[in-house]
């Protein structure tokens, strides 16, 4: 097809990524409008034009890169994921601080809808290598959030060496995660010493962002490993509708939100007095596992067993032995002599009430194709973001050993990362408090 | 050859290799066009040794004899800062005496041994003393193309010998005797592969793989008897692609003669040498029945660094900043390659974990990200 034959496919004063990305919001708009107004059936019937038209705006808007906590973490979680873990490859505490200061650069500008570079991907002339790479020429900024934090390993090696001379500001909790009963780990996705959470409304913009800041990095850092994940799998924000994971059912309905302050000053944000404050107050640390779904055993099961299994209707989403979604889970109501959330199930070990802790999710769907055995490779790339990983996740996680849902997944890869404060002027950059 | 011969014209660019004039130049030059030289100084080269007669020389033409009384094939290179090759003499096989001619300007050198081919070398100091030419940018520039087309010259007359070598082994049946001479014959090839790819005619029957030929086409070169050596041991009927491979390679060395490249096909073909590196030996897929990568590695790793070399003059003027960050890399890369050397060779790709693969590719996508800089600095000119 030749360009203009191309072009003529479009609407007219629209380019192509206009289009597209209309058209994508659009979409998107559809189904949250859909999905309001099937859960929570409340009077906003007559308003699903202006929502769409609301979400439409904000998928294509910028994100404000400045702030007292880091974009990405209460930000309303975009759709798309490209999250990286790197591996520090100098000695050179110097060259590391440089690479910082230029990916902090990059970031302002890439999630501002710009260039990674001053000069741009096509203003260089032809004998520069551009300072971008251009697959996100002319697509608007489609929400970019770009999170870094920090691994254990960057302050302290494996085998011991403080290779930049952090290892007395390790806060405590900074540290690999334990072993947890079913782990299936893969130490090659597991781990690094620094990581980015690029999260976009447009998987273009979210690889574009990473793919340029690893450009960036040669010869300082090296990938480690990466993940796409695609269809948010948590609400970080009452405003949002709670989607579906790929087990089918509503994930994150009662997540921590960004309209709870008092429950992330409790549960997401450390905190002064917290250890490490000098450097992380305001920050946060994040968890990532890679949970792989057993997706044909799951899908030869039962709705009732899945429903048993996770503790809520696959439906609406509601507590089991409730109507809504958003009906209190109240584990002491009993049907026919049974609590109708049963205790092997993940609600009920899940729960805050039951955990005796809050974590703020944030994880995304993966489909890496298909293993050799012809089965879906798929399952929940998890993020989760708490004040202190050991009265976060692991807790959490530790009250799942006789979870009903154990039998449908396997977690194959761990990673723990200290998240600094946002970035707050013109002249601040990633870790400026870590590293001086 | 990882690419198709069509796309890796564009590396070099037909249209800008232009025959050689013989214009008077202020560099150095080797071979027996370099003037005369009013000395003769003795290099007695060992396998663990390297004994120049003079360190200290006046600026002018000067004659080195090199005589290899070690048991391993040597080099002999007069370096200049940043290892960039002033002159050498390949190949020099033991109790064999060779002669290098090179014209020093006013400067501190390292005259070197490399017995067995790789690594450092064996390093004295040389220091010339007299009246340093001053060059324009356009004659530094110049230079450069003189320099490397010198150094296209010296790798294209060790290449016909060592291929000769190999050729005569195949034909021989001599199995452990060609193995052994094939990742040193290609190690020439290697290094100037940007200017032997430029003739698209020859590189795909000198150095293609299986499964690159059009129907029709047979699988020819070096890749074709490599196969026989390691997959089959069988080189009987290997005698005519012997001789083709023989033919073709003294054609390449013919026609490289008139190849001299500007300064910005240098700076291209320094990055497409790595390019070399990240796509094929890192991969593998180079020698995939020899597994001797490794050794391609080293020479396009050597060709690239002696193309960025020659433009050393121009780019310590124009950018220093980047020759020293050039200059760690490259000696990061080489460093990372020689932690992988095993006798007089290299350990083999098959030996190689996962992650020793990641620490090579590291090091040259760092390399790489530090040369792909030097295009823009030489086009301002």
């Amino acid at each position: 097809m030749s360009d203009s034959a191309r072009r003529e496919l479009r609407p007219a004063g629209l380019s192509r990524r206009r289009f597209f990305g209309l058209a994508g919001a659009g979409t998107a708009g559809v189904i949250a409008a859909g999905a309001a107004g099937g859960v929570i059936g409340r009077a906003t019937a007559e308003e699903p034009a202006t929502s769409a038209a609301t979400a439409a705006a904000a998928a294509t808007e910028a994100v404000p890169f400045t702030g007292a906590h880091q974009a990405g973490i209460v930000t309303p979680a975009q759709d798309r994921l490209h999250f990286v873990a790197f591996d520090v490859i100098t000695d050179d505490r110097a060259e590391l601080v440089a690479m910082l200061q230029a990916w902090t650069a990059a970031a302002r500008r890439m999630t501002a809808g710009q260039d990674a570079g001053e000069v741009g991907a096509v203003d260089g002339g032809q004998y520069a290598v551009p300072d971008d790479t251009g697959e996100a020429l002319d697509l608007p900024a489609s929400g970019l959030t770009l999170t870094v934090g920090f691994g254990p390993t960057l302050f302290t090696t494996d085998d011991g060496v403080d290779r930049f001379g952090l290892a007395a500001r390790r806060p405590a909790p900074l540290t690999e995660l334990p072993a947890f009963r079913g782990d299936a780990i893969d130490p090659a996705i597991s781990g690094g010493d620094l990581c980015v959470q690029a999260c976009a409304n447009d998987p273009q913009v979210a690889v574009h962002a990473i793919r340029n800041l690893v450009r960036l990095g040669a010869g300082v850092v090296s990938v480690r490993w990466s993940q796409l994940g695609f269809g948010r799998t948590s609400s970080t924000s009452s405003g949002q509708a709670t989607p579906r994971n790929l087990f089918g059912f509503k994930d994150g309905t009662d997540n921590l939100k960004a309209e709870s302050p008092k429950a992330l000053d409790q549960f997401v944000w450390v905190t002064d007095g917290d250890p490490g404050a000098d450097w992380l107050a305001g920050g946060s640390y994040v968890v990532t596992r890679k949970i792989r779904m057993r997706i044909e055993p799951w899908d030869t099961s039962t709705l009732a067993e899945q429903e048993q299994t996770i503790g809520r209707t696959k439906k609406a989403g509601a507590p089991l032995g409730q109507r809504d979604e958003f009906d209190p889970v109240d584990f002491t109501k009993q049907v026919d002599g049974d609590f109708a959330i049963p205790q092997t199930s993940h609600v009920f070990l899940a729960h805050p009430t039951n955990s005796g802790t809050a974590i703020l999710r944030r994880g995304y769907s993966f489909v890496d194709g298909s293993d050799g055995l012809g089965r879906l490779a798929a399952g929940l790339f998890f993020i989760a973001y708490q004040r202190d990983p050991a009265t976060g996740f692991v807790q959490v996680q530790q009250n799942l050993r006789t979870d009903a849902m154990n039998e449908y997944i396997q977690h194959t890869s761990s990673a723990v990362f200290a998240c600094p404060p946002g970035i707050t002027g013109d002249d601040d950059w990633w870790g400026r408090a870590l590293f001086s | 050859m990882s690419k198709p011969a069509r796309e890796r014209l564009s590396l070099v660019g037909l249209t800008g290799l232009t025959a050689l004039t013989l214009a008077a130049c202020g560099g150095g030059s080797s071979s027996g066009d370099a003037g005369t030289a009013g000395d003769d100084i003795a290099v007695a080269a060992a396998d663990d040794s390297c004994e120049v007669a003079s360190s200290e020389l006046p600026a002018g033409v000067h004659q080195f004899t090199v005589t290899n009384s070690g048991s391993k094939v040597t080099e002999f290179y007069v370096y200049a800062d940043g290892d960039r090759v002033m002159g050498e003499v390949e190949n020099i096989a033991p109790g064999v005496a060779r002669e290098l001619r090179v014209e020093l300007p006013a400067g501190n050198y390292e005259a070197t041994c490399k017995p067995g081919m790789i690594g450092d070398g064996i390093r004295s100091a040389l220091t010339v003393s007299g009246e340093a030419p001053t060059l324009s940018e356009d004659e530094t520039l110049a230079q450069a193309g003189t320099d490397y087309q010198r150094y296209v010259q010296s790798q294209t007359g060790a290449l016909v010998e060592q291929t000769t070598a190999f050729v005569n082994a195949v034909k021989a049946g001599d199995i452990e005797g060609a193995k052994a001479l094939f990742p040193v014959a290609r190690t020439y090839w290697e290094r100037i592969e940007p200017v032997a790819e430029s003739f698209g005619d020859l590189d795909p029957i000198i150095d293609g793989r299986e499964g690159d030929q059009a129907e029709g086409e047979d699988f020819t070169g070096f890749h074709r008897i490599e196969q026989a050596l390691w997959q089959t041991g069988d080189v009987s009927d290997m005698g005519p692609y012997a001789d083709q491979l023989l033919t073709n390679v003294q054609e390449i060395a013919t026609r490289s003669n008139d190849v001299q490249l500007n300064a910005l096909q240098l700076a291209n073909g320094a990055k497409g040498l790595l390019d070399e590196i990240a796509t094929g030996k890192i991969t593998g897929e180079e020698d995939r029945y020899s597994h001797t990568d490794l050794w391609d590695f080293q020479g396009n790793l050597d060709g690239s660094q002696n193309a960025v070399q020659s433009l050393r003059p121009y780019l310590e003027k124009a950018d220093p900043a980047l020759v020293g960050e050039i200059d760690d890399r490259f000696a990061a890369a080489q460093a990372e390659l020689a932690t992988y050397r095993q006798g007089d060779g290299f350990v083999f790709y098959d030996q190689l974990t996962e992650d020793q693969l990641r620490g090579l590719s590291d090091t040259i996508t760092a390399l790489t990200a530090s040369v792909s800089q030097v295009a823009e600095v030489v086009a301002q000119k």
